[in-house]
């Protein structure tokens, strides 16, 4: 063995020796910042004394996020999204104006989800420790003795916000990955931990933990599917550079790799890679029919990891979608188009017509989540610039109401906990005015109502499906939106118009954290609403990407 | 000076705004800023007036262009004034009565808690009268138009604890929104025909149009001003506008706002003149409306509403007036003022009586009261002198010329036009006498109020007395001011032009003002003989059909009721129902087949991993399926 090594490092000819990698460290710093903050996190965990753990890991967290959105900022004014857009780490990552656009989407929304991940103001004070939506001790068996020993003690799992830098930082590199390899890489890094987080719920842990595993079961089914769309496809092209796939599906080759001499250029295979590789970005977005874990894993999930993992997950996965077929499979066109045409108008349908008659809001707004897939499709299927700028407006707005709309589901309480089956939500306008009010611009946002981000969304993707020829699935999405905004305003009819229940839920006052985040989200709802042009000019400049 | 002119319409509105908008700080000041404000307009008005007297007839018009309104390309409006003698009448009829009205209501409203809203609604129709009678297109003067409609609504509703009065205010609203319609197609068809709607430019292309098109526009106008100045057919809610405070009532609904109407047809003389036909119906609806609101006049006990079917008798004067073309036109707008004077002298006069009298209305609860309220008698008297035509007063010369005018139309037209202003005469006579016999003269027949007090008749405050004695000096001199060397005919000559009517053989003017006077004389002594010479009954004697008829407005409600609002009922019933089974059927059809097939498929999400991912995998096969057959077909 130390005679092959040596001879590895000592020949001098016949094998090429393997360069170091050159990393442009200051074109990954958003993503490099986050993840070392996580790394940093998981030490904290293991060296810092428990009381202060709580302190050190929100601060750490928000620093980082902070941090790299600053950076992010910084790439975009030295012109990375624009002119000077470029490959780096030797062709696995782009940065350029969609990558840049949505890291800032995505670390925006995790600052505010780290916000409501700290919130310890809601959950009733346990034994004198003021605690939060989080199990005490997420490996004892619910019920179990270790979990009363765990409670007693006041401990609280501050391993979600290592889990939740880690996620991020996922979420970071799946929009910015320029070969398969990374992508699939960035799916794994920030999927797993997310499962986890699934599972640590304080208060119906068992439901939490079933929606953890059907998460995990169905996401590495998913990636199964992926991973063997990817392998098909370096089989077509002999790479898993997106350029070079493309320059494969283009008819134009740059070199021939002997030993893929038989599968080469074979149609069949490139066909069913990359409806493979789709198909595990589809079931990230929660594209029909591959939504199913949607409700069951929004539901079952603490409800600050469900607005995190809804507003995120999805912005990073629709821009790894928009990437792999805007530059990897833009020669393949004419036969993605009819079959997303068809993804985007069952999950429209679907997500609005099973949406009618859900009783649960957490389930409810996951419905909304698929419906929103939807729309989002059919500004994908565009297939033009105006498509993509129309995606990444679209996601930002939706990111903003979705955080909100979570934030405020955590606020509606009773002796039970977060008190989410509607019937409950009766004529909860009387009692606060307020929180309901709030509730019910995010939901008219959903709705797509004027004057709220919603609108501006849903306008410049339909606009941009009927400039891009797609003028039915425009009609069909705004039947499906007419459908969707019915079971938005019976929720308002419902907090304003119904009378109160004696013993229905009370809505707790949050600290500033939560107070930030719902505030966050919604002056976002209405700035993106009132004024949406700066914004939708910015995706403009933002939409195109780099190869 | 062109300046001024805007100055003139923001007075008033500066007005409205600050004492709508000013809050209880101004509850005790606001009536005096109101009155300054409507006496500020009065006053720029006079120097407007002094300047235009300086130049010659024909260049006394002055325009003044504010901004462009609407700026389309091939829609041009704009908002812009022009003065010309006709507006000027105008100016100084609605701000001169318009500010004594002011002083009037600082009395007459003292004790009501919602005064100051009171003068800032009444600033509000000074503002919009003098935009409607400003404006140099119809587009703006249409804004004007449906200015002193929205105050109009808003003072006879004033006392909106009364539902008499909020029902009143709705019924003028709602009837004049049908005359606004017509304004609102006149104008429509007048921008397809001209390309235009400034009066200039519209005036002058009249002579190139078609007959047919111009009688459209024309009837549309006459529509208009059928609804603005309560003329037969949308007359109805003149009378019950009278629940209003006394002081809206002789502003706005007798002196200044129902003339609109009259105004309207005068400034667009020029289509009416190409528009032969329009012309005669213009002159068979003042005709009609001249009777029909003297003899409701005849039989009403309440003072106001006497004074209410009065007043739409004079304007019908106007109208038929208005109808004759260039030969009465100036005829119309004289009457007009002089009628302005005598008219708001006899409201206020009543508010005065209604003061004394706990507002009692019912002239047979009155009676005797000469003594009691000297000043208000005599400017009573006067102003009733002056609407009878006594010789000498102002009615005496509007009156007489206007029943000339219309013998001049000539042939039978004229025989019939002429005869009905000659019975209206009479009638005037008979229903003016008629009231102040029952309120000034004979045996007191006061009863206590429903709180149990008796009336103490008094001489009303210097507030009040003071316009009544201005208004009346305008209604003895005024006539004769303008009458004599055709003053006011001159004077309006250069806007709305004028020929010397030609009585029919075997007329002439002396036996046109001889038979006007017997007329007058004869009704005068036919309520004499009725209700001077005998005490008054205090209950109404059932009286014949005619007089039934009458006292229910000639049945102008029963008419609206079974023609108009018991098909619209049905109409809207129909259409009720309609919507309940057939558009409600589809929606909550359509509702109920999505929540049913939600309902179906959500037993889809079983919740097992295991079926999930089997809907996965069939929708692998599905996509990887669809891509390969998109290639192979």
């Amino acid at each position: 063995m130390s005679r092959g090594v040596h001879s590895l490092w000592m020949a001098q000819d016949g094998i090429d020796k393997i360069k170091a990698p050159h990393i442009e460290y200051d074109l990954l710093a958003p993503t490099l910042i986050v993840i070392g903050a996580a790394v940093l996190g998981v030490a904290i965990e293991a060296f810092v004394p428990r009381r202060h753990r709580y302190t050190a890991q929100v601060g750490l967290a928000v620093l980082a996020m902070a941090g790299a959105f600053g950076a992010v900022i910084a790439l975009a004014v030295s012109g990375k999204g624009t002119d000077e857009a470029q490959i780096a780490a030797m062709g696995a990552l782009a940065v350029d104006g969609p990558a840049l656009f949505l890291q800032g989407v995505i670390l925006l929304v995790g600052v505010l989800a780290v916000f409501t991940f700290a919130e310890r103001r809601l959950d009733p004070v346990a034994h004198g420790k003021q605690v939060d939506s989080f199990a005490a001790e997420a490996a004892a068996v619910p019920g179990g003795k270790a979990e009363q020993a765990a409670v007693k003690a006041g401990f609280t799992t501050t391993e979600v916000f290592p889990l939740l830098m880690f996620a991020t930082g996922g979420m970071l590199i799946f929009p910015a990955a320029n070969d398969l390899l990374t992508l699939f890489i960035a799916l794994e890094v920030f999927s797993l931990p997310l499962y986890l987080l699934c599972a640590v719920a304080r208060r119906k842990r068992l439901m939490s933990q079933e929606a953890a595993v059907k998460y995990f079961l169905l996401g590495a089914f998913s990636s199964a599917f992926l991973l063997f769309g990817i392998a098909l496809l370096y089989g077509y092209s002999g790479s898993v550079r997106y350029a070079e796939i493309a320059d494969v599906v283009a008819g134009n080759p740059q070199k021939m790799t002997p030993a893929l001499a038989d599968t080469m250029g074979n149609d069949a295979l490139l066909l069913i890679g990359g409806a493979m590789v789709l198909l595990g970005l589809l079931f990230k977005v929660g594209a029909v029919p591959f939504h199913m874990w949607t409700p069951d894993v929004y539901q079952g999930a603490p409800t600050p990891v469900t607005g995190y993992m809804a507003a995120a997950t999805k912005v990073a996965a629709f821009g790894a979608l928009l990437r792999l077929l805007y530059v990897v499979l833009p020669g393949l066109k004419w036969d993605w188009r009819p079959v997303m045409w068809g993804v985007a108008i069952v999950t429209m349908v679907i997500g609005a017509i099973l949406a009618i008659t859900q009783t649960d809001v957490k389930r409810l707004l996951a419905y909304s989540s698929i419906a929103h897939a939807g729309f989002i499709l059919a500004g994908v299927t565009a297939a033009n610039e105006e498509g993509i700028s129309s995606v990444l407006f679209y996601l930002a707005a939706y990111a903003f109401v979705t955080l909100g709309a979570f934030s405020v589901v955590t606020l509606v309480r009773d002796a039970g906990g977060e008190a989410t089956h509607l019937s409950k939500w009766a004529g909860l306008g009387r009692r606060s005015p307020l929180v309901a009010a709030v509730f019910a611009v995010f939901l008219l946002a959903m709705a797509g109502i004027p004057l709220t981000s919603g609108f501006a969304g849903k306008f410049a993707v339909f606009k941009a499906a009927a400039e891009g020829g797609a003028t039915p699935l425009v009609v069909v999405g705004v039947i499906a939106s007419a459908i969707a905004a019915f079971f938005y305003v019976r929720v308002i009819v419902l907090m304003f118009f119904s009378e109160p229940r004696p013993e229905g839920p009370a809505v707790t006052v949050p600290s500033a954290f939560t107070v930030t985040a719902i505030a966050v989200g919604l002056a976002a709802t209405l700035v993106l609403g009132v004024a949406p042009q700066y914004f939708l000019d910015l995706a403009g400049n933002a939409g195109v990407f780099v190869r | 000076m062109e300046s001024l002119i805007g100055l003139l319409v923001a007075a008033p509105l500066l007005g409205a705004a600050v004492l709508l908008c000013g809050g209880r700080r101004l509850d005790r000041t606001g009536h005096w800023l109101g009155t300054g404000l409507a006496f500020t307009s009065f006053v720029l008005g006079l120097v407007l007036f002094a300047d235009m007297l300086g130049k010659d007839g024909e260049e006394r018009a002055l325009h003044s262009h504010l901004f462009t309104w609407i700026p389309v390309e091939g829609f041009q409006a704009d908002a812009a004034f022009q003065l010309d003698q006709l507006s000027m009448t105008f100016v100084l009829l609605i701000t001169g009565v318009g500010s004594l009205i002011h002083v009037y209501s600082v009395g007459y409203m003292e004790h009501d808690e919602r005064r100051r809203r009171f003068f800032g609604y009444l600033n509000l129709f000074l503002a919009a009268m003098l935009l409607l009678v400003l404006a140099d297109n119809f587009l703006l003067l249409y804004v004007g138009w449906e200015g002193v409609g929205l105050a109009s609504y808003l003072l006879i509703g004033f006392w909106q604890h009364k539902p008499s009065a909020a029902t009143a205010a709705k019924k003028a609203f709602i009837v004049n929104r049908v005359g606004d319609v017509g304004l609102s197609i006149a104008i429509m068809l007048m921008f397809v025909t001209f390309g235009t709607f400034a009066f200039e430019p519209v005036m002058n292309s009249v002579g190139e149009t078609g007959e047919g098109k111009l009688t459209a526009i024309g009837l549309m106008l006459l529509l208009a001003a059928c609804g603005k100045s309560a003329q037969v057919p949308l007359q109805s809610w003149l009378g019950d506008a009278m629940e209003g405070p006394t002081p809206v009532s002789a502003l706005i609904h007798a002196a200044t706002m129902v003339t609109a109407g009259v105004y309207l047809i005068v400034r667009s003389g020029a289509i009416f003149d190409a528009a032969p036909d329009a012309q005669l119906v213009v002159t068979i609806v003042g005709a009609v409306t001249l009777l029909f609101g003297a003899i409701v006049g005849c039989a009403k006990d309440d003072i106001k509403k006497a004074l209410a079917g009065s007043t739409m008798s004079q304007i019908g004067y106007m109208i038929l007036a208005a109808g004759l073309g260039p030969i009465g036109y100036a005829f119309a707008i004289m009457h007009l003022v002089t009628h302005g004077f005598f008219k708001a002298g006899l409201f206020l006069g009543a508010g005065s009586v209604m003061h004394g009298m706990n507002d009692e209305v019912d002239m047979r609860k009155y009676g005797g009261l000469r003594k009691y309220m000297p000043v208000t008698f005599v400017t009573f008297g006067l102003g009733y002198l002056a609407i009878i035509g006594f010789p000498g007063l102002s009615g005496f010369f509007s009156k007489d010329l206007i029943i000339e005018a219309a013998f001049a139309k000539g042939g039978t037209q004229g025989w019939i036009l002429g005869g009905a202003a000659l019975l209206g005469a009479a009638l005037t006579a008979y229903y003016m006498t008629r009231v102040m016999l029952m309120t000034f003269f004979g045996e007191k027949r006061w009863e206590a109020d429903a709180k149990g007090d008796m009336p103490h008749p008094h001489e009303s405050p210097k507030t009040m007395t003071i316009p009544m004695i201005v208004l009346a000096i305008g209604s003895v001199g005024a006539g004769a001011f303008f009458d004599i060397g055709e003053r006011f005919v001159h004077w309006l000559e250069p806007v709305t032009g004028f020929e010397h009517g030609h009585l029919p053989d075997g007329l002439s003017v002396p036996m046109v003002t001889g038979a006007t006077v017997a007329c007058m004389v004869l009704g005068v002594a036919a309520a004499w003989l009725q209700y001077g010479r005998r005490p008054v009954p205090a209950a109404a004697p059932r009286g014949s059909l005619l007089t039934r008829a009458a006292r229910r407005d000639l049945l102008q409600d029963d008419f609206n009721h079974v023609a108009l609002v018991k098909p619209g009922e049905y109409l809207t019933r129909g259409l009720v129902y309609l919507d309940h089974k057939l558009v409600d059927g589809i929606v909550n059809g359509t509702a109920a087949a999505f929540g049913g097939l939600s309902a179906r498929m959500r037993r889809v999400q079983n919740g097992y991993a295991r079926s999930y991912a089997v809907s996965m995998f069939g929708g692998a096969v599905v996509l990887i399926a669809a891509t390969l057959l998109m290639r192979a077909v």
